[in-house]
């Protein structure tokens, strides 16, 4: 009997280096493009994020704290503050510089806090480009 | 840290900028192609944008 079961083919080696890309990348957004030499793209990724995170600080968005119960509040509370977190070190500079704002009404607020959360999010979008980079998977 | 007030629209095409500036950034494999994406996209974000924004008016009567 013909056998359909195919060995599986080992995982290529990750390049030595891709953990600093990952975690530079993170902390500076665009920093993991910066350190592969792709710096226009880098710096696109690095003021996109920037800009966004900046002007959900001026909107006086709130910023999430993990919170569990039902599980929507699981998810809304620990799912943003995971978004926020993935700002690196805007948030890190943020809250340690005393960042506090309480969530309001109002559209402006509102606002705020999803540019806060969207601007983690794009940051892990740069830190994918620059892993896969790393890998050579991409130019 | 200066308080800022946008308008929804305002606010919403600055986030339609970003976020279409990043994915066209991450998303090709040439330039072009990239700014071609970049610009698609924040064309079809402010399209929903305008869409969505007429159809809650229309829809609120």
């Amino acid at each position: 009997m013909a056998s359909n079961v195919t060995k599986a083919q080992p995982a290529a080696p990750l390049p030595q280096g891709w953990f600093r890309v990952i975690a530079l990348a993170w902390l500076i957004p665009g920093g993991g493009h910066f350190l592969l030499k792709r710096t226009g793209r880098g710096a696109l990724l690095f003021a996109s994020v920037i800009l966004m995170f900046l002007l959900g600080l001026m909107m006086r968005g709130a910023m999430f704290q993990p919170q569990t119960g039902d599980v929507l509040t699981t998810i809304i509370y620990c799912g943003g503050f995971l978004g926020d977190l993935a700002s690196g070190l805007l948030y890190l500079l943020a809250i340690w510089m005393g960042y506090s704002q309480p969530d309001m009404a109002g559209h402006v607020h509102d606002y705020g806090t999803k540019f806060l959360v969207a601007a983690g999010l794009l940051n892990v979008l740069a830190m994918v480009d620059a892993y896969e980079i790393a890998l050579q998977e991409k130019d | 840290m200066p308080k800022m007030n946008l308008s929804h629209f305002e606010a919403a095409v600055l986030f339609a900028l970003f976020s279409s500036v990043v994915l066209g950034v991450i998303t090709k494999r040439t330039d072009a192609d990239r700014l071609r994406y970049g610009l698609r996209c924040f064309a079809y974000f402010v399209a929903a944008l305008i869409g969505l924004g007429w159809l809650m008016k229309l829809g609120h009567g």
